[in-house]
């Protein structure tokens, strides 16, 4: 149906809610889950389900319950995750010969199946935790941009009307003007969530006064770093919330177009985001005269082709508008020159999501969590070396302690925690001391790292940190779009620098020269890209020169990475000279003579390990080589 | 009338280009999801189409080229039926996704400089994430995502997609 006014979409949405509070199962259908096979036990609870119906004596089931394929619940680790609502239970590892106890205990008779649910281990007992709000990994989570993430049916435009799905874009559109808008965003303190942590509100202010006889809004799906998967798990789980926030933002600075730039790599979220498009459209929340009013917006979903670079505002603009994505100087800020010319306002995924909430309940309300210079909420993609891998949205301020140990779970197989590397390739290693530190934009770059868009990847003893950079450098380097030189140059010259170290080749000068390079780089780049990508490196020469200094001066690797660091040594008990090995020896560093055993030049050696898969005695030892005082 | 031969030849062989245009309306704003369209048409942007689209949309090959070869998604030579993307994200590759690549690309014998196998069946590429980081590493064989991958699940996927071995669980 299309809904001409606001009252038509309350009384819906009032109607919607009487139908609800049945009994439902939830069953994830969010990425890491389906390829943990949620699709087969989302089919068995299908087929429970259906023949529970015909079956009329055991209709102990109050009503058929709904079965809906969420999006990301979270807590990736132990999928496939299915909840039972209303009472909320959380069943994890969930398999198709599960779905039948479900059904029989849970569905009719209202037990819990004890054996599913989470378990810790508290003084010594085991607790077993049915409620998915006394999870560990849920205790100090809230929900605001993930609020419906996980919980309804992205693809069903009434899952997401029945809570309260475009009522503040309604309300927006009959009760309040566009100033009013900006001023309530601009209130709640809400800052820009794709990592630069511009306020919002200023940025819409900004476009709401230019004049023009065209504007636009942008919303950045474009997430490119690696490590993170926050703004896919929105889009594909909530891609409503993403259109309703950019209508809102339309309405505020007077634009009647607006693009969404989704990751190529991303299938899923431009599916639905293209689904929900279409449903929004039929029902009046997008297209000419929204909801009876005089304001029209229209939504288009564009792909982009695969370039990090893209993230950056002037260079997304190019790519939407065809080109090639190059950065462009700034100013001109896109709030006045922007796509084809036009005022144009880029808000990432997070910041749009978190529009239509503040309008529903308030700026106050909004500020009533986090902390006084960044209010609100943070999602972040729990990876690496942590035992619960997975998606979280805490209030700013909580510590990273919190985050990596309470919700997170700590390290993984009980190792110790090294490093954790936040905000991607443009953000910083924090290490062991930086724990307490809260989580909110000012504390972060105090320490050198960046809020960045929310990737967050633990690193244990087993990670090399100067390999770490040299890993983000070669994907800065690789990606950097080659306009200006700082960037184009000095990543690639870092790059070679780091490949000197983790090799074994470099001296401490060259360690000099990379910090020097790297500030150069950080201080002349164009955009962002250029301007963060010394980031990892600053911040790991800052917090772990010790490591460095191993790899320079003593040649070790301490975590037991880098291969030039291992040394090939024959066992000369062993040996038998039959010359197999010096026969494959790629530089001929192996010499000997029969009868006697042979030698590998240390200095020459590549640590190609061809000897070794050559020689038939097994003679040949790989050892970690140690520093000489141990 | 050998030239009218020949247009006609090349209108045919354009045909399905022309029908993409088409839907992007010649628009010059469209050309990346317009070269997406081709490329997944022919499996990579052929260098005569690339001229010819030029052509049609009235701006110079540079120009068209000059996108080509921007974006890490086109490519200019032909890619083999089924991709393997090997995630390279910061949650792979602290799992490591470098020994994933090794053994994927030694499984298809791949050699050194190589990423299309001679028979065009599959090409293999590294990606900076799929955001499946919770199942690091991990890969994908077109659009399924393998993973938690390791050596020996490496070996019994690529038999699978030779058609040799048993399904493989995706984790």
């Amino acid at each position: 149906m299309r809904f001409e006014t606001r009252e038509e979409l309350e009384k819906y949405i009032a109607e919607l809610k009487n139908k609800t509070g049945k009994k439902k199962v939830l069953v994830c259908g969010g990425l890491g889950c389906l390829a943990k096979g949620a699709q087969e036990v989302f089919d068995a609870f299908k087929e429970a389900i259906e023949r529970e119906k015909i079956a009329a004596e055991v209709e102990k089931l109050e009503e058929n319950p709904g079965l809906v394929k969420t999006g990301c619940m979270g807590l990736c680790e132990a999928g496939p995750l299915v909840r039972i609502e209303p009472e909320e239970i959380l069943y994890l590892r969930v398999k198709p010969e599960d779905v039948e106890e479900i059904v029989e205990k849970t569905l009719k008779d209202g037990e819990v199946v004890e054996r599913l649910v989470y378990q810790e281990e508290v003084d010594g007992k085991v607790q077993y935790w049915s409620h998915f709000k006394d999870v560990p990994f849920y205790r100090k989570q809230v929900k605001i941009t993930l609020r419906n993430c996980g919980t309804i049916d992205p693809q069903n435009l009434n899952e997401y009307l029945a809570r309260d799905g475009y009522l503040a874009l309604a309300r927006v559109i009959s009760e309040k003007t566009p100033d009013e808008v900006i001023e309530e965003i601009t209130k709640s303190g809400l800052r820009g969530r794709g990592g630069g942590g511009f306020p919002t509100g200023r940025k819409w202010q900004f476009a709401r006064v230019v004049k023009a006889d065209k504007k636009y809004v942008i919303c950045n799906g474009d997430e490119g770093d690696p490590g993170a998967f926050m703004d896919r798990s929105v889009m594909e789980g909530d891609p409503h919330s993403v259109l309703e926030g950019m209508a809102i933002a339309g309405y505020a600075i007077g634009a009647q177009e607006g693009y969404i730039y989704v990751r190529a790599e991303y299938p899923l979220a431009v599916k639905h985001l293209r689904k929900a498009v279409e449903d929004a459209e039929k029902a009046g929340f997008l297209g000419d005269n929204i909801l009876g009013s005089d304001f029209s917006f229209r939504i288009i979903v564009r792909e982009g082709a695969g370039a990090f670079v893209c993230g950056e505002e002037t260079a997304l603009i190019s790519s939407i508008e065809g080109k090639r994505g190059m950065p462009n100087p700034r100013p001109p800020y896109p709030a006045y020159r922007g796509l084809w010319g036009k005022p144009t306002i880029i808000n990432n995924v997070e910041t749009m999501v978190n529009v239509p909430v503040i309008m529903l309940r308030g700026a106050d309300w909004f500020r009533s969590f986090g902390t006084t210079n960044s209010a609100g909420t943070k999602t972040f993609a729990l990876a690496g070396k942590i035992r619960n891998t997975g998606l979280v949205e805490v209030p700013m301020g909580i510590t990273l302690r919190d985050l990596i140990f309470d919700i997170g779970g700590g390290i993984q197989n009980d190792k110790k925690f090294k490093a954790v590397q936040i905000g991607g390739p443009s953000g910083g290693c924090l290490t062991e001391r930086h724990l307490d530190l809260p989580i909110d934009y000012d504390s972060l770059s105090g320490a050198g790292a960046i809020m960045g868009s929310g990737g967050l990847v633990v690193l244990d003893e087993d990670t090399c940190i100067p390999e770490v950079a040299r890993f983000f450098m070669n994907f800065t380097q690789n990606e950097s779009c080659g306009k200006c030189v700082p960037c184009r140059e000095g990543t690639k010259h870092m790059l070679g620098l780091l490949q000197k170290v983790v090799k074994g080749e470099a001296n401490t000068s060259d360690l000099e020269l990379l910090e020097e390079t790297a500030l150069v780089v950080r201080d002349a780049s164009l955009c962002g890209l250029g301007k963060t990508a010394p980031n990892p490196v600053l911040t790991t020469l800052r917090y772990f020169r010790d490591e460095y200094l191993d790899h320079v001066v003593y040649k070790v690797c301490p975590a037991h990475v880098c291969q030039a660091m291992r040394e090939y040594r024959i066992d000369p008990e062993k040996c038998r000279s039959c010359a197999k090995c010096a026969r494959v020896c790629p530089v001929s560093c192996i010499s000997g003579r029969p009868r006697v055993p042979y030698v590998i030049d240390q200095e020459k050696c590549t640590k190609c390990g061809a000897c070794f898969e050559a020689c038939p005695y097994d003679s040949i030892t790989v050892e970690w080589r140690k520093k000489e005082n141990e | 009338m050998e030239t009218e031969k020949g247009s006609l030849v090349l209108s045919r062989q354009f045909e399905k280009v022309n029908a993409i245009l088409e839907k992007y309306s010649h628009n010059v704003d469209n050309l990346i999801a317009i070269l997406q369209e081709i490329q997944s048409e022919y499996r990579y942007l052929p260098e005569e189409i690339l001229t010819y689209v030029a052509t049609a949309l009235q701006i110079s090959p540079a120009q068209v080229y000059g996108v080509a070869t921007f974006y890490a998604q086109f490519s200019l030579e032909p890619k083999g039926e089924h991709i393997i993307r090997v995630c390279d994200g910061t949650a792979c590759h602290v799992k490591g996704s470098l020994q994933v690549l090794k053994a994927v690309r030694e499984n298809l014998g791949l050699k050194e400089g190589e990423s299309t196998t001679s028979d065009l069946m599959f090409t293999v590429e590294t990606v900076a994430c799929i955001g499946a980081c919770a199942l690091a590493p991990a890969l994908m064989v077109d659009e399924e995502v393998y993973g938690q991958m390791d050596e020996e699940k490496v070996q019994q996927l690529v038999e699978h997609l030779l058609g040799e071995g048993e399904k493989v669980d995706a984790v």
